[in-house]
């Protein structure tokens, strides 16, 4: 009966509003420092950590070019907030020494000298992005989800 | 001071804890056939045969028996239709369904609740067919590959679906339990290299999707409505990382003299996985006034309000007007012992359904390594501390300490728990109620207000982000 997977933790989405484990990569959209109307969407994939980060109009982002940029290192904390680091730790396949954190994932990874990965991945990611995003605009019902009575709540966090 | 009717103390816990007849039979055909959607349906296999042929042998006496004689032939040799799937699951679904009225019997023998008549209301089935069709269709692959043959190739199958059909009413209760699925088989993938498969409960949600796929399945037919006074019990809340869903369980008291009648009210909606804990109630409150009325430890009148012959009220806050103060606990001492439950609509018998409102006292609570357990003269029942809602003042501790609750009677992994809804604790030796769900319609509780604050600056970057991105 018990749920496969525990809710998401809460965490600020100003910064990162959308980060999954899917897909074979953490890929996520991050929030630009300097346009409001732009996002990076960022990806590091799960085994060889090949990293991509490109604008949702597919603009190649100028940090990204010899190892993570500041938007794929702040897509790795947030994970973590929202999983924690086990799950991002199991779901990228990353070995670290002691307990994983987001800093000891990050170092682990870039320690690995990970190669640039395709940035074709950029669009479903966005549309994914987009997809979660349009969950805000559907009406709520009030006939019965007699499904719902197997994803019961859990006091366990991710 | 003691009320002079304890309805609670004459639940009898001794029978929760007997075996009950027939159960364990029926969930080993059930076993069987789950084990064989583990390997997959795609062709030949021992596991394959043996799953079939118990399943078949189960409801060999039943009015299903040639179909799903035929469907598990097919099966069997790697040759079943979408049509001998749906054959499948409905075996599957009867034979759960028959736990279920076991089960149910005893909750009710336990209780000393009398239920109501059943009414042989038939769907309407008017659902958009194509849709529930391509459902059908992804539910085939999925057991054609089994469990461990699950990739991200085959589960992605679901997104297009699901998105298409989420924004139809009459389809959200088939979509909803589709995403809720098909996100925890994408966080699971590869299949190949699981190591532990949730057998039962994915050959469950495998079963219910596709039976929602038969036109009508889904549909609730609405048999009467609701004009008397409303008595809240509690909230239970249920949610997956894309949805949610209140049930506020209540006592019904017709305006016109009947007797009392336990009723459910529920209010859903689809949601981001990032919208948590407080943030689920903020979605919730807009739509449902009872919320703040549980909240508030108010009753309601209702006016012509829609219910099902499950006893579940359709909702709609013009047919219901805030009343008087009532306190849940005198509700649960004396109005509950006299109320009727309503039997459950046929396809929705599963003992996972199972959530009879109870009211403890006189109990003996203790904190064991399995758990919290109350001791009822003499005869221990688990309470399932875990499904309170984080975003509310109830605590597995209060729980603990607490010398009264009104709960959720369930089956859960072969044996009766209760799911508190709220407790009595003593604080400096007068009762203090705390409820699971009394942050439904606000709260100015300090932990609370945080909670909220959170949640509204989470949904205000969301929806700042989607009315910029969303639409160009």
């Amino acid at each position: 009966m018990a749920r496969v997977i525990p809710p998401a933790r809460p965490r600020k989405l100003a910064k990162v509003p959308f980060v999954e484990l899917a897909d074979g990569r953490l890929q996520g959209v991050v929030s630009s420092g300097s346009d409001i109307e732009r996002v990076y969407v960022s990806s590091v994939g799960a085994g060889t950590f090949a990293y991509a980060c490109s604008t949702n109009n597919n603009r190649p982002c100028g940090g990204a070019r010899g190892g993570f940029c500041n938007h794929i290192r702040t897509l790795v904390n947030e994970a973590v907030l929202q999983y924690g680091a086990e799950r991002v730790a199991r779901y990228l396949r990353v070995e670290t020494e002691g307990e994983p954190s987001a800093q000891t994932l990050t170092t682990s990874m870039t320690g690995a000298r990970p190669p640039r990965g395709d940035t074709a991945a950029a669009a479903p990611v966005f549309s994914r992005f987009l997809r979660h995003l349009a969950y805000l605009e559907l009406a709520p019902t009030t006939g019965p989800l007699p499904e719902m009575q197997w994803f019961p709540p859990t006091r366990a966090v991710a | 001071m003691v009320p002079a009717d304890q309805g609670g103390g004459l639940m009898r816990t001794d029978l929760l804890a007997e075996t009950v007849d027939g159960v364990d039979e029926a969930m080993a055909a059930v076993d069987a056939f789950d084990k064989a959607l583990v390997v997959g349906l795609l062709r030949p296999h021992a596991v394959l045969t043996t799953g079939l042929t118990e399943l078949a042998g189960a409801v060999a006496g039943t009015p299903l028996a040639a179909r799903v004689a035929e469907a598990a032939e097919k099966a069997a040799a790697g040759a079943a239709s979408e049509d001998h799937f749906v054959a499948l699951a409905a075996a599957r679904t009867a034979l759960v369904g028959s736990v279920h009225d076991a089960l149910t019997a005893r909750v009710e023998e336990a209780t000393g609740r009398a239920r109501a008549e059943e009414s042989g209301a038939a769907p309407a089935g008017r659902q958009a067919g194509n849709l529930l069709a391509a459902a059908r269709s992804w539910l085939s692959d999925l057991a054609r590959g089994g469990w461990q043959g699950i990739d991200h190739e085959v589960v992605s199958g679901a997104a297009p679906v699901v998105s298409a059909m989420l924004p139809d009413p009459e389809l959200r209760r088939a979509a909803t339990v589709l995403d809720g699925f098909a996100a925890e088989l994408a966080a699971c993938c590869p299949g190949s290299t699981l190591e532990r498969v949730p057998v039962r409960r994915w050959a469950d949600l495998w079963s219910r999707a596709m039976i929602l796929t038969v036109p009508g399945a889904a549909d609730v037919p609405v048999t009467g409505t609701a004009t008397g006074r409303l008595l809240p019990l509690g909230v239970d809340v249920q949610e997956h990382a894309t949805a949610v869903q209140a049930q506020v369980h209540a006592v019904f008291e017709p305006a016109d003299g009947a007797a009392p009648r336990l009723v459910r009210a529920s209010v859903s909606v689809p949601k981001p996985d990032t919208v948590v804990g407080a943030g689920l109630w903020q979605l919730l409150r807009p739509h449902m006034s009872l919320l703040a009325a549980v909240s508030e430890g108010r009753s309601m009148d209702l006016t012509d309000m829609p219910l099902t012959a499950g006893g579940d009220l359709v909702w709609s806050d013009e047919r219901a007007r805030t009343g008087k103060p009532a306190d849940a606990f005198a509700t649960a001492r004396v109005a509950m012992s006299t109320a009727t439950a309503a039997a459950t609509a046929p396809l929705d018998r599963h003992p996972a359904r199972i959530a009879a409102p109870v009211f403890l006292e006189g109990y003996d609570a203790q904190q064991g390594d399995e758990g919290l357990t109350f001791t009822l003269a003499g005869h221990g029942l688990a309470v399932d501390t875990d499904r309170i809602p984080a975003a509310g003042p109830l605590t597995p501790e209060a729980v603990a300490a607490s010398v009264a609750c009104i709960g959720l009677l369930r089956w859960d992994a072969g044996a009766f728990t209760v799911q508190p809804l709220a407790v009595e604790t003593l604080v400096r030796k007068k009762p203090a109620a705390i409820h699971a769900g009394a942050w439904a319609g606000g709260t100015s509780d300090k932990a609370g207000v945080k909670a909220e604050k959170a949640a509204t600056d989470a949904g205000a970057v969301l929806r700042e982000r989607a009315g910029r991105l969303l639409r160009k």
